[in-house]
């Protein structure tokens, strides 16, 4: 492009010519910036955003930089899966298949604020990511509640807004929950199991479920929608309660691996035909058949500060070929607010205490 | 026949506009998916990730016609400035089309995330797991993005500014092939 070609002579256009011309190259250039703006969101204030799901968990728990924006509180554990093939007629996946799968895991209590004692919830949450042989990935991050409260993110924001502090007060307006769930009447089934919920002393043994559905696949392509759970394979003594004190989770777990490995059994369960697939508030009938898929084995714990669990992004839509996600709403929602809540953290990693302290020495 | 072509070359001439698509397809993709919670998120993800290593493959090959085949010329008449700027802002297209899919696929190297393109096809890490580096890698895709996306807008109105107001050869030049004017 050195050389120029000769100059064309073309007769000079007019003013009004020119300036329609010139009307119109800015007319497409707008048309595409435009339609840009419309897709990123820029013309509907309204659109839940990840952005507006992770900003309301900030102002409701305040800003933890480095911390995860939900379930911050948490330990690393290690271990690995013991498939007992039952599952491999339902899923080609090779977590199923292979005897062994190692697993980087994270217990952790389902609030935002990293230094909230463990009996501010009665709920414990366990995120795992299972590393298959062949690279790929199942990322689970499941929750000892047998369904959500609300079964889109647009009400799971609302459920958020109603706890923000109302700016009058700075406080959470007290009838703002309850009003809610006066108009969510699909939360009943979750409010019927917290209000016999209490704050568990250990995280060994608690049961944790996947809430949301996903459709185990096989080598033959057929599908069958599941749920799963671990279930701890240690049980207390009836009625053992949270001891007084914060941070009794973690120094119980501690105490408990020291002695020997921790056990959960996988159990999937099949959804007939009919049963909500969609709807993480919903409940699966009982009778339904469950398959013992193998079993978890947790080894050793690390620090969440400097532990391998740390970086992690316990996405449920990290799957490996052989596992799917069903049209739960939750779902994708899940895995856009992680994204952001990551981004975040991730940019904030030499905020963390841990960071500080080593820097400091 | 002259030393200089009047026209790009019919495969450039392909690449160009199967690449427009492409590119503009992802920017509209890529924004549309970091402001969505719903399913959509989910799948156009889906389709970010092999869409973004199809233009990667196709800018190797691009970059290679390109060098092996003659351009026309810019018009001699064209003021020195925006000669220099249609050089500049093509070195920048390409920069970007090379950079943007390599930065996505270094991110996602750096989150630790298995690199897929579909439910089995997967692709090795190009970076190691490093929360910082992820944390680099994405804001810089994002943010070349949107200049990628300016990028493509000014080279729109530098094309209807050749065709509609200096009615020169250049938009010509990678609309038609030679055969097609007298």
């Amino acid at each position: 492009m050195v050389d120029r070609s000769s100059p064309p002579t073309r007769p000079p256009l007019s003013a009004a010519s020119l300036t329609l011309r010139l009307a119109g190259i800015a007319v497409v250039v707008a048309a595409v910036a435009g339609a840009f703006a419309y897709v990123n969101g820029t013309f509907d204030p309204q659109r839940l955003t990840p952005k507006k799901l992770i900003n309301v968990l900030e102002t409701n728990n305040g800003v933890h930089p480095g911390f995860r924006r939900n379930h911050s509180k948490g330990v690393c554990v290690i271990g690995h899966f013991e498939s007992s093939g039952e599952a491999r007629s339902y899923s080609s996946a090779q977590v199923f298949n292979e005897a062994r799968t190692p697993v980087v895991g994270r217990f952790a209590l389902p609030a935002g604020n990293p230094y909230a004692p463990d009996s501010a919830v009665p709920i414990r949450s366990l995120a795992l990511r299972f590393t298959q042989a062949n690279g790929q990935q199942w990322r689970t991050g499941m929750n000892s509640m047998p369904v959500f409260p609300v079964g889109t993110p647009e009400a799971f924001y609302q459920l958020q807004q109603a706890q923000s502090p109302d700016p009058a007060t700075g406080k959470p307006n007290p009838a703002a929950v309850p009003a809610f769930f006066g108009a969510h009447p699909e939360a009943g089934p979750f409010l019927a199991w917290i209000k016999t919920a209490k704050p568990s002393a250990s995280y060994v043994t608690e049961t944790y479920n996947s809430v949301n559905a996903f459709y185990l696949v096989n080598a033959a392509g057929q599908k069958q929608a599941v749920r799963w759970s671990m279930v701890p394979l240690v049980q207390d003594a009836a009625g053992a309660t949270a001891p007084e004190g914060g941070d009794f989770l973690e120094k119980d777990l501690l105490q408990r691996i020291a002695l020997g490995p921790l056990r959960w059994q996988l159990n999937i369960t099949l959804a007939n035909p009919g049963d909500p697939v969609n709807d993480a508030s919903k409940a699966w009938p009982d009778g339904r058949k469950v398959v013992n898929a193998g079993t978890l084995v947790l080894e050793s714990t690390q620090p969440q500060l400097n532990g391998e669990c740390r970086d992690i992004n316990y996405d449920p839509l990290v799957l490996p070929a052989g596992i799917e996600g069903s049209d739960d709403p939750l779902l994708a929602a899940r895995s856009a607010g992680y994204a952001s809540s990551y981004l975040r953290r991730t940019s904030e990693v030499s905020q963390l205490p841990a960071a500080k302290q080593e820097a400091q020495q | 026949m002259s030393n200089q072509p009047n026209h790009f070359a019919p495969l450039a001439r392909l690449l160009h506009w199967l690449m427009a698509l492409m590119i503009i397809a992802m920017l509209f993709i890529g924004a549309g998916m970091v402001a969505s919670v719903s399913e959509r998120h989910e799948w156009l993800i889906h389709l970010h990730k092999p869409l973004g290593i199809a233009i990667l493959l196709l800018v190797i090959v691009r970059l290679a016609v390109r060098f092996s085949t003659r351009q026309p010329p810019l018009p001699a008449d064209l003021p020195g400035w925006q000669a220099l700027a249609a050089k500049a802002s093509h070195v920048l297209l390409y920069a970007l089309m090379l950079i943007l899919p390599l930065l996505g696929w270094a991110m996602i190297s750096a989150a630790g995330d298995p690199v897929m393109l579909s439910s089995s096809l997967q692709l090795p890490s190009i970076v190691p797991a490093n929360a910082q580096v992820f944390a680099f890698l994405r804001k810089a895709h994002g943010y070349l993005a949107y200049l990628l996306f300016l990028t493509v807008l000014l080279h729109l109105a530098a094309a209807l500014f050749h065709g509609w107001v200096r009615r020169d050869d250049v938009l010509d030049s990678m609309l038609r092939g030679n055969k097609d004017r007298g």
